[in-house]
């Protein structure tokens, strides 16, 4: 079916191909180029702030602009296409349908990334990934910070292709012999990640419109000077992008759960409660926007709904976590690579949710709100919960893609320097943040426990991207040259591999 | 299903529901009491702009990038912004308020210990973000 790497094609039938599992390789090869890319500067950030005053990056406008790019790359460039790759690898196969409900759509939702990711890099804007007007309207250079609205733009619509087309596929493509209820949870995280794009987006697409339009000088929807308000645009977005942040980790949570039981040898402890936690996540997903606004001059009533809208998704993650303790308790478990990274990420989707709930209780927000704290509160999510469960994933579907074996010392590898990077880089800026300092600040004042604990946490970023240099290298040398592998069972847990694995050519 | 009782995970629910009504129950009292100003707190004017903190008393002194107060007196902030969106930050006495062009946010404090404090904006605001920094001063009464 795949195998790409034994079977030579040239690259254009790839290219120019709809089938499912072309798009998906092409969604993986270019969600990992641009994970490289936005890392890169996450290195450069971390390497600037080892030590108060200007280290490698020259000016703060510098500064502003990789931050920005690094945090549109990593969420919009990486997280989202890589779940659309195994979306796409996988989806129609849990469903029993030839292909996605519309092949040439789907084709044309990946195309959009590279456009769009050509903008956001060329334009290299420098108003964060958040553009908050009336900084984005009145102060922020152009064209960066056009072609970053555009970019954006292009995004959005590709997300909502995306989505359409797995719902569709989920729901009317199914094999008529499958209930829904029968559909694998994977399947089930891009159902409910997909209805959730479909609601949010439209709304931060619109706002997108009104502050292109502001900026070019025609409207002041969000322009004080024109009569308009910024906290309505801080509405739009996080309407749009607090349910965002459960398209990101839904689907996260999928590939656990093909993974969890798989190397536990046992099945899932409870698949309704899996479902109902999803189904649930994607609902009171849209009752916590707010949260990130309480500093706006919020009322107290306000802050009060939005502060029970946000713990109200509390137990919907919660019970995940559960099931993946309880399909591990007492099994016999195999730790390959995929479930090292698994259980990690797991361990991480704890302690983010643990910095969560303190960021949701209102008088603690106000200690923690835009400092570094939150900068690793996030970052537990789309790094140690996210990232990890997609690489777990990776390594999972490795043999699926390419027919061979990934080195699994280097894996394992890999995964110890990670978790290590990710614990020192992230748990210590929770603590920097408790000590006040600001996010999305080229430089800082010598201040002994400020500098101490960004020097932990750059030193941790190192020893991330020494592990990506690993990662790179491993996945570079055994798609061509590792082991073939064993495709009943590659992973040796006993049973037979999950996917159908009959060479079958793309057919379009 | 595979046949198993489920009376852990509902524990296990019950249980994180409880926790999250005991966290919210806590956090919705604590923040009462924050926001309740005191009677006759001095007004304190302050303007963001890029990049730096203007303070306006209620005498009408005006101070920039410091701010010097009395210990023992309630003070309320009234924030506003000239340009684009900052955030008045005073971290030693948690204050936090975000500064936005068309209107005016309140936050109020009262010093207990003299001192300085680091004043901060910790909301991007573009080039000189990183530095828009002040000091505070609390000073014993001057009567």
């Amino acid at each position: 079916m795949v195998l790409e790497l034994q079977k030579p094609r040239p690259i254009w039938q790839i290219m120019f191909s709809t089938h499912h599992t072309d798009v998906g390789l092409l969604y993986l090869i270019s969600s990992l180029g641009f994970l490289f890319l936005g890392g890169a500067l996450a290195l450069a950030i971390r390497a600037e702030l080892f030590l108060p005053g200007a280290q490698i990056i020259g000016d703060a406008m510098t500064f502003n602009r990789i931050f920005t790019v690094h945090g549109t790359t990593l969420i919009f460039l990486f997280i989202i296409p890589f779940a659309s790759s195994v979306g796409n690898y996988f989806v129609p196969i849990m469903v029993r349908y030839k292909d996605m409900a519309y092949p040439k759509l789907n084709a044309i939702a990946f195309w959009m990334i590279p456009p769009a990711g050509a903008l956001i890099w060329l334009g290299f804007a420098d108003f964060t990934w958040y553009a908050t007007p009336p900084y984005s309207i009145i102060s922020a250079p152009g064209p960066a910070a056009d072609m970053w609205i555009f970019g954006l733009k292009i995004l959005g619509i590709s997300s909502v292709l995306g989505a359409i087309n797995f719902i569709v596929t989920i729901l009317k493509c199914k094999h008529p012999d499958m209930s829904i209820g029968q559909v694998p949870l994977l399947a089930w995280s891009f159902l409910s990640s997909s209805l959730i794009i479909l609601v949010a987006i439209p709304t931060f697409a619109a706002a997108l419109l009104m502050l292109l339009t502001d900026r070019l000088g025609v409207s002041g929807f969000f322009n004080p000077a024109m009569g308009g308000d910024p906290i309505a645009y801080a509405h739009l977005f996080w309407f749009t992008f607090h349910p965002e942040v459960y398209v990101l980790v839904i689907p996260a949570i999928g590939m656990m759960y093909e993974i969890i039981p798989r190397f536990s040898r046992k099945p899932i402890y409870s698949f309704n409660s899996g479902i109902f936690a999803f189904v649930l996540l994607s609902i009171v997903g849209f009752s916590s926007w707010a949260h990130h606004m309480y500093a706006t001059g919020m009322s107290f009533t306000e802050k009060t709904v939005f502060m029970v809208g946000t713990l109200a998704a509390v137990p919907a993650s919660a019970m995940h976590v559960f099931n993946f303790i309880a399909t591990m308790w007492n099994s016999r478990i195999k730790f390959s690579t995929p479930m090292m990274w698994a259980v990690g990420g797991i361990a991480l989707f704890f302690s983010a949710g643990a910095g969560g709930v303190a960021n949701a209780a209102m008088p603690l927000d106000f200690s923690t709100h835009d400092t570094y704290w939150v900068v690793g509160h996030f970052h537990l999510f789309v790094m140690g919960t996210i990232a990890f469960g997609s690489i777990a994933f990776l390594y999972y579907m490795f043999p699926y893609v390419t027919g061979r074996m990934y080195n699994e010392t280097m894996g394992k590898i890999h995964f110890v320097m990670s978790f290590i990077g990710t614990v020192l880089v992230f748990f210590t800026q929770h603590v920097l943040g408790l000590y006040g300092m600001p996010r999305r600040i080229f430089d800082y004042p010598p201040i002994p426990e400020w500098i101490a604990m960004n020097q932990i946490a750059s030193v941790g970023a190192m020893i991330i991207g020494v592990s990506m240099a690993i990662f790179l290298a491993n996945m570079i040398y055994s798609s061509g040259k590792g082991q073939l592998a064993n495709t009943e069972d590659p992973f040796g847990v006993g049973g037979k591999y999950y996917y159908p694995f009959e060479a079958k050519n793309p057919s379009h | 299903m595979s046949g198993h009782s489920n009376w852990p995970e509902w524990i296990y629910v019950g249980v994180v529901i409880a926790l999250m009504v005991w966290v919210g129950a806590e956090a919705w009292e604590a923040e009462r009491l924050v926001e309740h100003v005191p009677e006759g707190a001095e007004i304190i004017k302050v303007t963001g702009q890029q990049w730096f903190w203007t303070f306006e008393h209620e005498d009408g002194t005006k101070e920039i990038g410091e701010l010097h107060v009395e210990k023992g007196k309630a003070y309320k902030f009234e924030i506003h912004s000239k340009d684009v969106n900052h955030s008045f930050n005073i971290h030693d006495y948690v204050i936090l308020m975000d500064a936005i062009p068309g209107r005016v946010n309140t936050v109020w404090f009262a010093p207990t210990d003299v001192g300085e404090h680091d004043i901060q904006c910790r909301e991007y605001c573009g080039l000189i973000h990183y530095n828009m920094r002040g000091t505070l001063y609390v000073e014993e009464p001057s009567s």
